[in-house]
């Protein structure tokens, strides 16, 4: 018997003695309970991950979590003196060396690059891909939604149609296509052919279809351009929306491999998830150095999250509604 | 609000003169053709012209972006006789059949438990509950390596404290399980992971259909004397359907195209590609081997097997598109 199973057999004690009580408010304690160990079984492998992080190579296999707390600082006192065991005594089992190591400029073939680099490689791409969609697809949002004109039935069925095609029918084609347009290596291959998303413009359909045509009537006699009213009229009636979908479109951008692994060749190009795949390739398996990347690249997307994070709610339950 | 208005053909007040006017009814006209034209010319570059080009390349041979050869039918006749293919379609299907029928009722009993009135820890449960997904599949996949390594992974100290007791004192120890080694283990392995990152996604948009529920017409269910289960079922059940057949047709799409998460996490297909997804197949065959038309022949068979399911889904759901 371990903890584990004793706290789960007192809780299920607790369950039955409370059924006694009060059945409703026995039941409410089981929820609260499952959300609670479900809650924690979701945050564990973060917390396993920061630890991960700091561990020693040697030690990175060695403990589940953490190392024992006298191993923590360098020059402790190993159980056995081997000079490997030595020699890991002297680093520490916890210290900095997978970000060092991460950090340290890596000659490739297009000259030293700095790991900082595709940082901002990443940023750019993601930032610059989520702008570009965030445009376009309001845009046609905002057209489908506040205009009448002929053929918009018509579009409105041949979005819903096009969305049921799965993108990786779109990929070898595309991939000929990109070369046709010498785009290969580029980051048009990645940015152009995403920049509308048909799943937005139904998003901002949904939304801006609940904004009051009256707003932008009285924008109209007020003499404003329609590109003016869409942006200073409507698009701040439904920020819920934009941040939800800037959060979609910023995460799979971010964390997108399968585009910049066929369509980019340049070491210096890459995004994080590409770069940090190399370093368990299959001629490396520096595990450490990879999760401390990994730790680095959860970091812009959390922000963004917790940033958006009432946004995010809210505009999905606006867009529920869909389906 | 009138279409009238909307066009611009009412009378305004302050109404110009009439070549003015005319003019500003043009552009008025022309405004949405105008929003819609990103869209447009995207959608003709790298979707219309894409999807047929796709029909053809599947009739070729090619040499990467070298040269092609018309072969006719020889893409899907090898590719049909191939062994590998039908691992990656039952790896594929069993995938989502699990995401759908287990991860799915997972979501929604979390979405529902989380919807109970004056749950106070609610927003840090939700928030907990979809952090996993802030983090990529190629990361999720590299984690998830190092939680089902025998001895030290977390996930196997997990069941052994759980269910170590259940296994006699000679039995293997849940310790030694090398998950990634085992052809018949590494599928629910890739369940698992995605299990992990996907519950919480979903649950989101389950608990965004579940709060648009008319709370009145669950309390006359249960006026009328029907117990929870029969609320869920005939109330809160029909009202979210349609959130509810867009996220299982979402989910069966997303299964189909999952690649990231299981290449990572074997770093490869697995022993006997137990892990080889379709699209695997298709990276390993199309873009690996340089065979473009190969791809493109596995990208249609892969689109009608989707498109087939979703239709079968729709249809059992009832509800027509949207």
């Amino acid at each position: 018997m371990n903890w584990l199973l004793w706290s789960m057999l007192g809780l299920l004690a607790m369950f039955i003695g409370m059924m006694f009580v009060s059945q409703r408010y026995a039941w409410r304690f089981a929820g609260t309970v499952t959300l609670l160990s479900v809650s924690a079984i979701f945050l564990l492998p973060f917390f396993w991950l920061v630890c991960a992080a700091f561990k020693d190579k040697d030690a990175l296999n060695e403990y589940t979590f953490l190392p024992p707390v006298s191993h923590w600082v360098s020059g402790y006192k190993p159980e056995v003196s081997t000079p490997a065991s030595l020699e890991r005594a002297q680093r520490g089992d916890l210290n900095f060396d997978n970000f060092t190591e991460l950090f340290t400029t890596r000659q490739t073939s297009q000259g030293p690059v700095r790991f900082e680099r595709y940082i901002c490689n990443s940023l750019f791409l993601a930032s610059t891909g989520t702008t570009l969609t965030l445009i376009f697809s309001s845009l046609g949002g905002y057209a489908l939604a506040k205009y009448r004109f002929k053929g918009r039935g018509f579009i409105v069925a041949f979005m819903l149609a096009s969305l049921t095609i799965p993108g990786v029918l779109l990929l070898p084609p595309n991939y000929l296509i990109i070369y046709q347009l010498g785009w290969m290596d580029s980051y048009k291959a990645l940015l152009i052919p995403g920049a509308v998303s048909v799943f937005g413009i139904f998003l901002f359909r949904q939304a801006i279809s609940g904004v009051p045509d009256d707003i932008i009537e009285a924008g109209r006699i007020d003499g404003c351009g329609e590109f003016k009213i869409y942006l200073t009229l409507v698009m701040p009636l439904v920020r819920p929306i934009i941040g939800a979908f800037c959060l979609v479109s910023f995460l799979g951008s971010w964390n997108s491999f399968l585009g910049p692994d066929i369509f980019l060749q340049s070491q210096d190009k890459l995004p994080l998830p590409n770069v940090l795949n190399q370093y368990i390739g299959e001629y490396a398996a520096q595990y450490g150095v990879f999760l401390a990347g990994t730790l680095i690249a959860i970091i812009p997307p959390a922000i963004l999250f917790f940033a958006l994070q009432r946004e995010f709610v809210a505009g999905l339950t606006q867009g529920a509604v869909k389906g | 609000m009138s279409a009238g208005l909307m066009t611009g053909t009412s009378a305004i007040p302050t109404a110009p003169a009439s070549d003015a006017r005319s003019w500003w009814q043009i552009k008025q006209r022309l405004t949405p053709w105008l929003f819609l034209s990103p869209y447009f010319i995207l959608t003709c570059v790298f979707f219309i012209y894409p999807v047929f080009y796709a029909l053809v390349l599947a009739f070729f041979q090619t040499n990467g972006v070298a040269s092609r050869k018309f072969i006719g039918l020889n893409n899907f006749t090898t590719i049909l006789a191939d062994r590998d293919f039908w691992t990656a379609m039952k790896n594929t299907t069993v995938f989502a059949i699990f995401s759908t029928c287990l991860q799915l009722p997972i979501s929604l009993g979390l979405a529902m438990l989380l919807n109970r009135r004056g749950s106070r820890l609610k927003g840090i449960f939700r928030l907990a509950i979809f952090s996993p997904h802030l983090v990529g599949q190629v990361f999720v996949g590299v984690m998830f390596t190092m939680f089902f390594t025998p001895k030290y992974g977390l996930f196997n100290q997990f069941l052994q404290m759980l269910l170590g007791w259940v296994q006699g004192p000679h039995a293997e120890s849940f310790l030694e399980y090398r998950w990634l080694g085992n052809e018949n283990l590494v599928m629910p392995a890739i369940i698992i992971a995605t299990m992990w990152m996907y519950v919480g996604f979903n649950m989101i948009y389950f608990l965004a259909a579940l709060q648009n529920v008319d709370q009145s017409l669950i309390e006359a269910a249960r006026i009328d004397g029907a117990n929870s289960w029969q609320q869920f079922l005939n109330v809160t059940l029909p009202a979210i359907k349609p959130v509810a057949t867009f996220v299982v047709v979402m989910s069966t799409i997303g299964s189909y195209n999952l690649f990231e998460l299981p290449y990572t996490l074997l770093q490869g297909f697995g022993p006997n590609n137990s892990g080889m997804t379709v699209v695997g197949y298709m990276y390993s065959n199309g873009f690996s081997g340089g065979d473009i038309g190969y791809g493109a022949a596995v990208g249609w068979i892969l689109t009608l097997v989707i498109l087939s399911i979703n239709l079968v889904q729709l249809k059992l759901s009832g509800t027509g598109k949207e």
